[in-house]
């Protein structure tokens, strides 16, 4: 059925004219309920927010106006059906809102939580456009599936016949989740290979606790090994194996979603001073490695006073994991103003009621140590807006001779991530760009070399948990077209 | 989880385990290293893959105690399991037959020094090593290195254990008697910045393989990052081995100190829990 069909369903037309446009353009948007600010700069593992109650969440879904042409599902990078889960809400049929959300998504417990909404399917919202705040879409989204996840009963995918064809994926992000997920259904013998110790990627190294947690994580996880998914931690293509053993074990094909993990500097003065580190280090300790906990074998130093360089949600995540180990002062340095900050909106705002600095307009170009090189300070050089760059955001430029002196225990440098080398070093032939990632065709996702395939940070440097799925999805269904093709040509051969 | 297939104590404090790692036996060279977490909230560690066998699938292991997470893997036994192992990870040492190479190793440094003595032995190198350490019970994997070298000439700071002296000492008599081609050293960073400087001084090439703190061993955090020729490296994936003349090592001697405290805290902590004296 295609979106004009859906819409035309008799359940869908009785709802709409239940009620007035006016009616619902009127309704507030839902708050989210969350936790007390004060009570959770203490607090490192709970959630920060909790989660609509039914009654709010059709509430909500009563605002949404079923438009005809529904923008919203534009700004959706994977085009979700955004007005028809939001009805099945607003109905009560939360267990086929969430099935809704699964034909396009592979991990709506995630997306609902980290997605970008206020600038992918929030902005193109009717509401908006009447000056009014948009359907709280990731919100609904995130309730949708807690609903199914917590009510015990999660929808298991079809799944073709085995088909006895081994694929192999390299990492575990969202890309090769989403991957692997997909290619399962089609019947393939899915072989998951993850560096780390955990399966998961940035969501479960990276994104903190307080805002995804892993709970939610491990029962996508889980869902894949029960639709027979297998995972190899501990296992790094291009060093304990190469992509050739993983010809040679029969793996037809193989999808790289190995991520943007290496972390960039600034390569300024006094950087490598004790006390300095990557966002990468920083959180890779507290979440993966679990530092904070009085269990944990690995350190982590729990500054007094930490700045955090940069803008991102990489960034809050840093700069609110310090507040919660105990920073009097957390603050971001920011060279551009609030306005031009990447990071999600809800984060910017959950950090500056946690009490979050933001010295913005500010770019650090030198760092000072005590005798024993551990960071004190760090001079400031204050910065104003100037004209739009490249990417219409305007660039910043020094104020000649306008430098501050700001004292530091620890900093936390956030600006930004390179693809991962290990993949495009270890294969030979296989295309990569200059700027590091892997070269594919956009439509398929295809490498040059026929059998790879690779999506995600890898190809797009970073980006967000969606595209990232997106990716893994487009690839799976082009791999296994791919494979049908080749499989179609060596029986009409025969 | 990998299996311990058997231990052999080189000392009290040193340990040789031999670790189940069919994937890892197969592609190892000399001078890669695996990346050990022991328990599930243990750390990640490095550690030098000091030898292979591809046909029973094991590599060895020589680890010396030094805070928490060597302690716990030492104390494992035959038959135990290691929660999680990766590797081999790092740049493989560059063999090839130099002439006359000396192999200067202390403390910590002579367990990793081993499969790189070995593999430069069996390249047709005059092999010499000069193994250093404060007093006699600290001198370990003499008879393994004897194996491999030419000659071992064994240093004590108190002279109670072959010749008096430093690793320095020992290398520069090994420098005035015979030409040397290469100094590969491996040790506490402050005994490596020594033997560089000598070294640099007689225009002898010098490899040093850094023992960083490390975090994931991937390239993923930067944790182990030196200074090396003006430029920041990170030693799990551009090293462990750099050339000495080039390397930073007051930065890397004051970044290895950065954990000390939250260390010895940890340490006495462990010994409390396990009744020991702290
Ligand atoms: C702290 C932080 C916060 C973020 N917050 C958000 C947010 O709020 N919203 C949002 O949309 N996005 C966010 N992002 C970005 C988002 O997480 C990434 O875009 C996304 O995770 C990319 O997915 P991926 O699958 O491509 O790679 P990753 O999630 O990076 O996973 C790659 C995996 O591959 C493994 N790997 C790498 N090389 C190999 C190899 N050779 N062999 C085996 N395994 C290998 C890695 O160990 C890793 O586990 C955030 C990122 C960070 C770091
Ligand atoms: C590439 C590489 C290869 C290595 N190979 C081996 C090996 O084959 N065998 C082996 O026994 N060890 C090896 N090491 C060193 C080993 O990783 C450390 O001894 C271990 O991480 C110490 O952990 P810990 O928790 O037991 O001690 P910690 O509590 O971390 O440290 C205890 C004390 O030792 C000091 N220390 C810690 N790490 C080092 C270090 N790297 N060098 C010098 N002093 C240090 C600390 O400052 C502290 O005073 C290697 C290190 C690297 C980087
Ligand atoms: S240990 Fe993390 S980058 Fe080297």
């Amino acid at each position: 059925m295609d979106i004009a069909e859906e819409r035309a369903q008799e359940w869908r037309v009785n709802l709409r004219n239940q009620m007035k446009a006016k009616e619902r353009t009127d309704i507030p948007r839902v708050h989210m309920p969350e936790l007390d600010p004060v009570y959770r700069s203490h607090t490192r593992l709970e959630e920060v927010n909790l989660g609509l109650t039914p009654e709010m969440a059709m509430q909500e879904a009563k605002r949404c106006l079923d438009c005809a042409n529904p923008t919203c599902m534009q700004g959706c990078p994977v085009g979700i059906y955004i007005p028809k889960f939001v009805k099945q809400i607003e109905t009560g049929d939360f267990g086929g809102a969430a099935k809704t959300l699964k034909e396009t998504s592979a991990l709506p417990a995630v997306c609902g939580r980290v997605c970008p909404q206020e600038k992918q399917c929030e902005s193109q919202c009717i509401h908006t456009k009447m000056k009014k705040e948009a359907v709280a879409i990731g919100h609904l989204e995130r309730f949708a599936a807690d609903y199914e996840r917590e009510s015990g009963n999660i929808s298991v995918p079809e799944i073709a016949p085995s088909n006895g064809i081994k694929i192999a994926v390299v990492g575990s992000g969202p890309a090769g989740l989403s991957f692997a997920g997909d290619m399962a259904k089609y019947g393939y013998d899915v072989t998951v290979f993850e560096a780390l110790h955990e399966i998961g990627g940035v969501l479960k190294y990276g994104i903190p606790e307080f805002r995804l947690p892993n709970a939610i994580v491990d029962v996508e996880i889980n869902n894949l090994r029960a639709i027979g998914v297998k995972f190899i931690n501990n296992c790094i293509v291009g060093k304990t194996l190469t992509i050739n053993d993983l010809k040679q074990d029969g793996f037809q094909g193989i999808f790289v979603g190995s991520g943007a993990g290496l972390p960039r500097f600034m390569n300024i003065q006094g950087e490598n001073l004790v006390g300095i580190m990557s966002s990468n280090e920083y959180l890779t300790r507290v979440n993966l490695m679990d530092a904070a906990s009085e269990d944990s074998d690995t350190p982590v130093f729990m500054g007094k006073k930490v700045a955090v360089i940069g803008g991102g949600n990489t960034a809050m995540d840093s700069v609110r994991t310090a507040r919660r180990l105990g920073a009097e002062r957390a603050m971001i340095v920011y060279r551009r103003s609030e306005e031009e900050m990447p990071a999600r909106l809800e984060e910017v705002k959950h950090a500056k009621e946690e009490g979050i600095e933001f010295m913005t307009l500010r770019n650090p170009v030198k760092y000072i140590g005590n005798e024993q090189g551990r960071v004190t300070q760090m001079i400031l050089q204050v910065m104003e807006l100037g004209e739009p760059d490249a990417s219409g955001r305007r660039s910043p430029v020094e104020v000649p001779g306008k430098t501050e002196t700001l004292d530091v225990d620890e900093v936390i440098v956030s600006v930004g991530v390179s693809p991962n080398p290990l993949i495009p070093h270890s294969v030979e032939g296989l295309e990569v760009t200059k700027w590091g990632t892997i070269a594919v065709n956009n439509d398929t996702m295809q490498t040059d070399i026929p059998m790879i395939f690779a999506g995600g940070d890898i190809v797009r440097g970073g980006a967000t948990v969606i595209l990232a799925m997106g990716d893994g999805r487009k690839a799976a269904a082009s791999m296994h077209k791919w494979i049908q093709n080749r499989d179609q040509l060596v029986a009409d051969n025969c | 989880m990998n299996k311990i297939i058997s231990k052999e104590y080189f000392s009290d404090n040193v340990v040789k385990l031999e670790v189940e790692a069919p994937l890892i036996a197969k592609s190892r060279k000399a001078g890669h290293f695996v990346m050990v977490k022991v328990g599930e909230k243990g750390e990640r560690i490095p550690l030098t893959i000091a030898d292979a066998d591809q046909q029973k699938g094991t590599i060895t292991l020589v680890v010396q105690k030094m805070g928490v997470s060597s302690t716990k893997l030492c104390d494992l036994n035959e038959g135990d399991f290691i929660t999680d192992m990766v590797g081999p990870l790092g740049k493989a040492t560059h063999i090839e037959n130099f002439g006359t190479v000396v192999c200067a190793c202390g403390g910590v440094g002579t367990a990793p020094m081993l499969p790189i003595a070995a593999a430069l032995k069996k390249a047709g190198n005059k092999v010499v090593t000069i193994i250093a350490a404060r007093t006699k019970e600290l001198i370990i994997l003499e008879e393994q290195m004897r194996q491999h070298s030419d000659e071992v000439i064994i240093m004590t700071d108190d002279g109670s254990y072959g010749n008096k002296g430093l690793v320095t000492n020992g290398i520069e008599d090994v420098i005035k008697r015979e030409k040397v081609d290469l100094c590969v050293t491996i040790g506490p960073a402050i005994m490596m910045k020594f033997v560089s400087l000598l070294t640099k001084k007689y225009n002898i090439p010098t490899v040093a393989s850094l023992n960083t703190i490390m975090v994931d061993g991937t390239g993923m955090c930067g944790a182990c990052r030196v200074t090396v020729g003006g430029k920041t490296k990170f030693v799990c994936v551009d090293g462990p081995e750099f050339d000495a003349h080039q390397v930073d090592f007051d930065e890397m001697l004051m970044r290895l100190g950065g954990y000390k405290d939250i260390e010895r805290e940890e340490l006495e902590k462990m010994k409390c829990a396990s009744g020991a004296r702290p």
